[in-house]
């Protein structure tokens, strides 16, 4: 009998490669900055026979780097080398480059690529990395991604953010009705994929640490219930109780999920082991407890509460006990995401009735407002906490918009059509 | 099996595991699962969807005179407030009467928010709206089996605009009657 729900629990819910064209986000920088790094990237020769891959890995080299803020790659060149011996660092002095990228793209006898790519200090003009590895051609733009982190963080010292995934909720108008979905894309928008599809709303999407599983929250069955999916599209339901299940965050540990749920009345923040489905409660409030978020040692949650009498974010250690209050500006402050390294709060705060992304430094208390929407919401840090992704409305129609954390670099995410929300920036993928 | 036949049974294989996972206790289901011949199914290629369209819902509850109480099926809340209003006691009060003349029926209070502010905590306050609703008609006789609460929160907003009438139409909680069982 357990085995048999079981079973039928783990039923294989699409995960479906969408059409070219369909519910694909364009991004558009909307604001650089002057400190971006000159950087040369140039396209990679082609040593092999027949037709050159599928994807152009340079191009989206170049474009990582664009949209990462912290570097402003040139849009023409001198010359063209592609080995260390053809490089004549003089010409490239003179065009303010800093770093040149340049490389080959060579076939092996089982229809592999060998993707080679060299950096280069212009004004040492010396080799910094070279970067060799063997590929699939449905494998170019995830080594592409992979170089612009390696590349980025040679140059900068920092983690890439790039090898990383995206997902989102969207809502499209049908003749019958909403269709939502849960869609995963690359970092940059690329190759979305259809999760889940639904006639009800989905909401929460959030990533498991290892990259690996989905958490959500979806209307479905006509009440609210809390799933996990991995990317194979094999699923099951975690918290289905009477009223809320909902706002579900995984541990860093990756063996429970904070959630919120109100079968004993009003909404509380409970811990609930992934695999056993042990249940433990942290907050025991008649006020709102909801929207838990980690800390990325594992030792305590951040949520927010209105038992102040207006929605704040409060703390408190994940064995339960004292809450304590962590916001003060503001009458509502809400929805809190902390950063990787655990020095930031990103939430969504209201100022003069406008809701926008602040970010409170937990050292400092300082707490600075990011963007400039109306209703801006849903903040994800990413990998590296370097951006911050977060959902907006421009001109009536819900986008993605990012940030970086100083708020001197902007770009917005656009679909082609249909309404885009609730992003979730994954953590980086392991190679 | 052709894949429409495939969707229907994983579908009612899905509702019933969910039935069979109401809780996340020990419980066995007394419901006999849906076999389903192979779980990981070729039935993905094309896309299930899941759920039920709206469009198909159908509206059930008592037969009352248009503009009687008990014909309003919507109670609306100011911004970021969970109290009745005056003005929509008498409504409330009438379906909660109803209630209790008739036990047998069911009903579900669908808790609403108005967009501003984050998605959860608008879960949390569509909920609290509900419950001020069923606190008054359980006043009123209303047994509480009777009434089922779900919050949609910001989710299904009736009006898709941003400002003050659109936000006002969206903070409600309807009254939603379930068919015959």
């Amino acid at each position: 009998m357990k085995r048999w729900i079981r079973a039928v629990s783990l039923i294989a819910v699409a995960w479906v490669i969408s059409s070219p064209g369909q519910a694909e986000l364009t991004i558009r920088i909307t604001q650089g900055t002057e400190a971006a790094l000159p950087i040369a990237v140039l396209p990679l020769a082609w040593m092999g026979q027949g037709a050159p891959p599928p994807e152009d890995v340079a191009a989206i080299i170049r474009s990582d780097l664009a949209r990462s803020g912290r570097f402003k790659p040139l849009s023409e060149w001198p010359e063209t080398p592609s080995t260390v011996d053809e490089v004549r660092y003089p010409v490239w002095r003179s065009t303010g480059a800093d770093s040149l990228v340049l490389g080959q793209v060579r076939t092996t006898a089982s229809g592999q690529y060998e993707v080679d790519v060299q950096l280069l200090d212009v004004f040492q003009g010396t080799r910094l990395e070279r970067y060799t590895n063997l590929v699939e051609a449905d494998e170019l733009r995830d080594v592409a991604h992979y170089y612009s982190d390696l590349i980025y963080q040679r140059l900068t010292g920092e983690p890439g953010l790039f090898d990383s995934q995206i997902a989102y909720i969207t809502q499209q108008r049908e003749a019958d009705g909403p269709r939502y979905a849960l869609m995963v894309a690359d970092s940059d928008g690329e190759r979305p994929k259809r999760a889940l599809r639904s006639y009800a709303p989905i909401m929460s999407p959030a990533w498991s640490p290892d990259g690996n599983r989905l958490a959500y929250v979806t209307f479905e069955a006509d009440r609210a219930e809390v799933y996990v999916q991995d990317l194979a599209g094999q699923r099951q339901v975690i918290s289905s109780f009477p009223g809320i299940n909902g706002a579900p965050v995984w541990s860093p540990d990756g063996r429970r999920l904070a959630l919120t749920l109100s079968k004993d009345g009003n909404p509380e923040i409970y811990l609930v082991d992934v695999s056993t489905r042990q249940l433990t409660r942290l907050t025991q409030n008649s006020a709102i407890d909801t929207e838990p978020a980690w800390l990325p040692d594992g030792s305590g949650l951040v949520f927010t509460s209105d038992r102040g009498g207006s929605p704040q974010l409060y703390q408190m250690s994940v064995r339960g006990g004292v809450a304590e209050r962590l916001t003060f500006e503001g009458e509502y402050n809400a929805g809190a995401t902390v950063s990787p390294d655990g020095r930031k709060i990103a939430m969504v705060h209201r100022t003069n009735g406008d809701y926008r992304i602040a970010v409170l430094d937990r050292d400092t208390r300082l707490l600075t407002v990011l963007t400039r929407g109306r209703l801006d919401e849903s903040p994800s840090f990413a990998p590296n906490g370097s951006m911050i992704l977060y959902a907006a409305k421009s001109g009536g129609v819900d986008v993605l918009e990012a940030v970086s954390v100083d708020g001197g670099f902007r770009q917005q995410l656009q679909l082609d059509q249909g309404q885009v929300r609730e992003p979730a920036w994954s953590p980086l993928r392991k190679r | 099996m052709n894949q429409n036949a495939f969707f229907q049974c994983a579908l009612m294989a899905l509702f019933v595991a969910l039935a069979g996972c109401a809780s996340t206790s020990e419980t066995v289901p007394t419901q006999e699962p849906v076999e389903v011949d192979d779980p990981t199914g070729s039935g993905a290629e094309t896309g299930a969807i899941v759920g039920g369209s709206s469009l198909s819902r159908r509206q059930y509850g008592p037969d009352a005179p248009p503009g009687s109480p008990l014909a309003q099926r919507a109670i609306y809340f100011d911004y970021d407030a969970a109290t009745v209003k005056a003005e929509y006691r008498p409504v409330v009060e009438a379906h909660g009467t109803y209630l209790s003349e008739n036990p047998r029926i069911r009903l579900v209070l669908e808790g609403n928010a108005d967009e501003r502010g984050t998605r959860e905590y608008n879960i949390a306050l569509g909920e609290r709206r509900a419950h001020a609703v069923r606190r008054i008609m359980l006043y009123q006789g209303a047994a509480p089996e009777q009434i089922r609460i779900v919050s949609y929160g910001e989710e299904r907003p009736v009006s898709a605009g941003s400002g003050d009438s659109a936000w006002a139409q969206n903070r409600r909680v309807e009254i939603v009657y379930a068919g015959d069982e």
